[in-house]
């Protein structure tokens, strides 16, 4: 199973490098193979060519996803992000983009709570901007998950500052240092 | 509206059956197949039926199939195509995905349950023994007449003591917390959550997210079924008895750690409404037993550990989407009951479940690829569901105290997956269709 724990020291920034393909071994998924677990946790790099004509719609979604976070900062806690770019970028007359997350989870385990988020949030509206986006992607996440596959760019170097903390271990170090520091005034 | 009068009875309705027995068959012929199916069909009672003739029906027969079982049937090529992924390629391909390593191997499995000749099951509940040994011996006379029809084998069940309330053979009250169908008219018990869309665990109507997409074909063979995913389950009470003794010194702490291990009280009382003691009489009242949350009550897990099985099975208000994970559970315990003084006899008891769901991707491998066998769940590191996890001794168990949590390593394997399989569990139309298929081989 891909949850091998990495017991990995957070305390000495870890780089490594990925073999072509983006696995090191075969590891089963329910919806295909399972990414590696790096310093960096999980991610994906997802790019695509846009549909001519749609760039501007799918630059206004930085937007959307701006105000959407900001009226509901957990709407995006299901995909356990650390990190999301969005890239638009030209290779001669076209154009593409890149959807490159940094995430705590492989991809496979939460897929239906992620098809279901993109779903609420409207994100699916940018991907049927995209060319390969299946027509029939309303709830068919063997779809969906089939296009990420196919679109998906795996890296060949990550490197992390802190490696393999999760998102909630470093807001809960965030927490305790602010109550530590809290309580140290409290006893002046 | 739910047509009861088309959906298995198994689905929508307990029976008061003390035993029962499952005979997991092969179709050598598919003519044979069929005249067995066409002649058992007149003992498979749909819901409506069944809910109808409760008090006075003495057993229940519930028929299913294996996609291979589908094929030997008769159904073509292109229908077989439409069926999920997970179905097609069957629970023995999927071991890597449900943990299904080491001792719960395929490899081990018994009773021909990892054979790809495992072509159907057919699910007898019966009110008594007398009851099940008259419908088994008609069976027999049955698969003697038709042509090809083979028992790889059968499983007895039968409650274990003591009887006032379904428990399985480590103590545990069971059938606590199910979900209720939209339509039947159930009201769920509190905590229970609302009822959920058809279409979550039938086939045909809309579900949690919609219309449902993706059904096998044709309509007439997928409307009003469902999937089943069988888990024949041993559980090792000797082992586990030794495990509550060595980490308990007094009966009260034993019952407490068993408590912290599943996350109710062996009674069924929740833990999160009653952490310190057990309290029988709230095990045993379904208004009060299934009234809790986790988020507010227990976000901690002061009281439930957050790698106990009730709440990895289902995290409630911890969990994005839950209305989309629920599964309908039925089953019944195999083996003789071991007397609390008594010590392991080596004689294989334990639970012989279904569970069903109208997507065995979505439902039942999310809850055992996820929830039980993930160590990162709840980011506990170096844990897995302490009942049906795969366990390899390596692994441990965290139980959150002030001022300092309890951890146990070396977490034994309770339990060892003897066998399972994916049944496609049609409506009755769908049945019919089946018994009359032509064609084919």
């Amino acid at each position: 199973m891909s949850d091998d724990p990495k017991p990995g020291d957070w305390s000495k920034p870890a780089a490594m490098a990925i073999p072509e393909g983006g696995y090191f071994k075969e590891e089963q998924g329910r919806y295909g193979q399972i990414y590696p677990r790096t310093p960096a946790n999980y991610g994906f790099s997802i790019l695509a060519k846009v549909k001519p004509g749609r760039e501007a719609t799918v630059r206004a979604y930085g937007q959307t996803i701006e105000k959407a976070v900001a009226a509901s900062p957990d709407v995006l806690a299901p995909l356990k992000l650390h990190y999301l770019r969005w890239v638009l970028f030209k290779i001669k007359d076209d154009t593409y983009f890149m959807y490159q997350g940094i995430f705590d989870t492989d991809f496979d385990k939460y897929i239906e709570d992620a098809v279901a988020l993109f779903a609420s949030t409207g994100i699916t509206t940018v991907f049927v901007n995209l060319e390969g986006f299946p027509e029939d992607w309303k709830g068919n996440v063997p779809a969906i998950n089939k296009f990420f596959r196919d679109h998906q760019c795996p890296s060949f170097l990550e490197y992390a500052e802190y490696p393999y903390a999760t998102a909630e271990e470093v807001k809960k170090a965030l927490k305790v240092k602010a109550a530590l520091s809290d309580m140290l005034d409290q006893m002046q | 509206m739910l047509e009861t009068a088309d959906i298995q009875h198994i689905l929508l309705a307990r029976t008061p059956a003390l035993t029962g027995r499952y005979e997991f068959l092969s179709f050598h012929d598919a003519a044979g197949g069929r005249a067995w199916l066409s002649a058992i069909l007149e003992k498979v009672q749909s819901a409506a039926d069944a809910l109808s003739t409760m008090e006075r029906d003495r057993r229940w027969v519930t028929v299913a199939f294996t996609w291979n079982g589908l094929r030997a049937l008769g159904v073509d090529e292109a229908s077989l195509a439409t069926f999920p992924e997970e179905f097609k390629q069957g629970m023995v391909a999927r071991a890597e995905i449900l943990g299904d390593s080491g001792d719960n191997h395929p490899d081990n499995w018994v009773d021909g349950l990892a054979s790809p000749d495992l072509h159907a099951i057919v699910i007898l509940f019966a009110r008594d023994p007398a009851d099940r040994d008259r419908s088994r011996a008609e069976h027999d006379k049955l698969v003697a007449r038709c042509a090809g029809v083979e028992v790889l084998s059968a499983l007895d069940l039968e409650a274990t003591p003591p009887f006032e309330y379904a428990h399985d053979h480590f103590g545990y009250r069971d059938r606590l917390s199910q979900p209720v169908i939209e339509g039947t008219g159930e009201a769920p018990t509190p905590g229970t959550g609302a009822p959920l869309k058809a279409g979550e665990f039938i086939l045909g109507y809309p579900d949690e997210e919609g219309a449902p997409v993706n059904l096998p074909k044709p309509e007439t063979l997928a409307r009003n079924g469902s999937y089943m995913a069988y888990r024949r389950l041993e559980e090792h009470v000797g082992r586990f008895r030794d495990f509550l003794r060595q980490h308990g010194k007094t009966a009260d702490e034993q019952e407490l750690l068993a408590a912290k291990l599943m996350g109710r009280w062996r009674s069924g009382a929740p833990l999160v409404l009653s952490p310190n003691k057990d309290d029988p009489a709230l095990g045993a009242d379904l208004q009060r037993n299934n009234d809790f949350t986790y988020k507010d009550m227990d976000p901690h897990g002061y009281a439930v550990p957050l790698g106990s099985h009730i709440r990895r099975m289902n995290p409630r208000d911890t969990a994005a989407n839950i209305n989309r994970r629920r599964m309908i559970r039925r089953g019944a315990t195999y083996g003789p009951h071991l007397p609390e003084d008594a010590p392991e006899d080596g004689v294989e008891r334990g639970i012989a479940a279904f569970v069903i769901c109208a997507s065995l991707v979505r439902q039942f491998e999310f809850a055992q690829n996820v929830w039980a066998n993930d160590r990162n769940f709840h980011e506990l590191g170096n844990e897995r569901d302490p009942f049906i996890g795969a366990h390899d001794g390596t692994l441990e168990y965290k139980i959150p105290k002030r001022p300092i949590r309890k951890k146990i390593t070396g977490l034994p394997a309770f339990t060892t997956v003897r066998g399972g399989a994916y049944f496609f569990m049609p409506g009755m139309k769908a049945l019919r269709y089946l018994a009359t298929l032509e064609g084919a081989k």
